[in-house]
């Protein structure tokens, strides 16, 4: 992804703020600017997620695109938060402890990088909330 | 509306072609089916072509401009569009070229896909194909094609029981259709053990759950059905062309093991054509993984929700079962050219529907549905065809 773009989506990738509807009481993350339910009469404004969900379902990646290929294999997973949204992220433990339902927790951590001279992604993943 | 029929098809073999340039494919493809429409070039009137990449895949875009000046139709000025829904492509250019016929703006159209895939390196050609789900919130995050799919097998074992045995199943199955396809890129035997011994992709998926990289094009020629006697005595019908949305990204999906853009394209196009997932004979359904054709299966209504390993493990949809399917081979065996595929799932009706699938004909098919899904849902594309109109 282009630097520009990465950086419009940096304090959403960083610190998990989301939106909210004030109207619906609905949450988006990843954010939306339009709100599915009220859609024009929704009232969207920012929203800082806790950080704390569970494990929805997961895969063991062992085959990734170029700029992810040193990672492999590495846990992809949909979190559920504990707000309601759902998103995509990876999770940090042992490939045979990950599991549905598992309780999983925030945490601030390099994504991806461009070959050895290009940008390095961080972001969000999620670690065992056990640990 | 008017009504719609296929009057000729054309298909080139799906496979690594490295001596073939995409061009090269699309003209043949097209070729071949307006030979097949006995057609003559001067007389088409509009040009609709399904691709996904061709952007990252051959660094070309301008595809409608393309195909038409070398199709040989440049100085006859039609109009010529490229129509993208990334591995839906093919099923929604198929679907446009419909619309324009039924509408009345156009008689005789082609309505073709294509895609080269193989001029790339595999690590380009995963990137490109990341890119139909969303790029900022799934693929930023590490997600690939078979990752998102391997999340759906693994909920869909949770919640149902499905086992890996029957996930294999569905690639014995479609590598046994695609042994009596002559254009198929695999034309092979394999077993469950090939399967469940092959390298693991994203786990639970292996690379024998996955669909391959393929080149390859196919073509159909469309005519309104009140004059498609005139070229063929063997036409077949569109009964109903249905498309629908869903969420872009799989972790929006209200029931991740349901695509639900399928269950709604299904309902719209069994109530256009009066029928019911009963009055099928046959299908070709999007398996780009094996997980694909379990869902796929009751997403359209064949079986109920989870049952769908169960029921390919009974030989339900073999050929010579209840509902065989993917005669082709599927995307599994066939391959899977993305922007081809949705084109080549009706040339298979077709040729089903004419009794000229040869080794692989479903005796007695009198109708025939095509489902062809983009990105892990977020499009579907559903056609019913059949012999009558």
């Amino acid at each position: 992804m282009s630097v520009p773009r990465f950086w419009r989506r940096l304090k959403n990738l960083y610190n998990l703020i989301g939106t909210r509807c004030e109207k619906c009481g609905g949450f988006y993350y990843p954010p939306r600017n339009m709100c599915p339910k009220c859609r024009r009469n929704g009232v969207i404004v920012p929203f800082k997620y806790k950080g704390t969900g569970e494990v929805v379902t997961f895969t063991i990646v062992h085959s990734a695109a170029k700029d992810y290929s040193m990672l492999t294999p590495y846990i992809l997973a949909i979190i559920k938060l504990d707000e309601g949204p759902r998103l995509t992220s990876q999770v940090i433990c042992d490939p045979s402890e990950v599991h549905i339902g598992m309780k999983v927790k925030s945490a601030f951590r390099k994504l991806g990088e461009e070959s050895d001279r290009g940008m390095i992604y961080y972001g969000t993943k999620f670690i065992p909330l056990e640990k | 509306m008017r009504d719609v029929a296929i009057i000729g098809v054309g298909c080139t073999e799906f496979g690594e072609l490295w001596d073939k340039s995409f061009r090269e494919l699309f003209v043949e493809a097209g070729v071949s089916a307006i030979e097949d429409a006995n057609v003559q070039g001067g007389k088409i009137d509009a040009l609709y072509v399904g691709n996904m990449s061709g952007g990252r895949f051959i660094e070309q875009e301008h595809l409608g401009s393309l195909i038409a000046d070398y199709s040989g139709l440049a100085s006859l000025h039609i109009p010529s569009t490229r129509v993208e829904a990334a591995c839906a492509s093919g099923g929604l250019a198929l679907r446009q070229g419909i619309i324009a016929v039924a509408s009345g703006y156009h008689d005789i159209v082609i309505a073709g896909g294509a895609e080269k895939m193989t001029d790339v390196g595999v690590e380009t050609t995963t990137d490109a194909l990341a890119a139909a789900a969303d790029r900022e919130w799934e693929g930023i995050m590490g997600a690939t094609f078979p990752g998102l799919y391997a999340m759906i097998a693994r909920l869909h074992m949770h919640k149902y029981g499905t086992k890996q045995e029957q996930l294999a199943a569905v690639a014995v199955k479609n590598h046994h259709n695609g042994t009596m396809n002559p254009k198929a890129q695999f034309q092979n035997e394999i077993s469950i053990e090939t399967v469940l011994n092959s390298v693991m992709v994203a786990d639970p998926l292996r690379v024998f759950d996955c669909s391959p990289i393929t080149d390859g094009a196919s073509a159909v020629v469309l005519a309104p059905a009140e004059i498609a006697h005139k070229f063929t005595d063997t036409p077949v019908y569109v009964k109903a062309s249905a498309q629908a949305s869903g969420t872009l990204s799989l972790h929006d999906r209200p029931d991740i093991t349901t695509l639900d853009a399928t269950v709604a394209a299904a309902n719209r196009a069994y109530k256009m054509a009066k029928t019911t997932p009963k009055d099928i004979d046959f299908a070709e359904v999007h398996d780009c993984f094996t997980i694909a054709e379990i869902c796929a299966i009751e997403d359209l209504g064949f079986v109920k929700k989870g049952e769908g390993g169960a029921a390919t493990e009974s030989g339900m949809t073999a050929l010579g079962g209840k509902i065989p399917i993917n005669p082709s081979g599927g995307l599994k065996a066939c391959g899977h050219p993305v922007g081809a595929t949705g084109v080549k799932q009706a040339v298979e009706i077709t040729l089903q529907l004419r009794g000229e699938a040869g080794k692989r004909q479903i005796e007695g098919a009198e109708i025939g549905l095509t489902h062809n899904v983009g990105g892990s849902g977020g499009t579907a594309v559903v056609h019913i065809f059949g012999r009558d109109r």
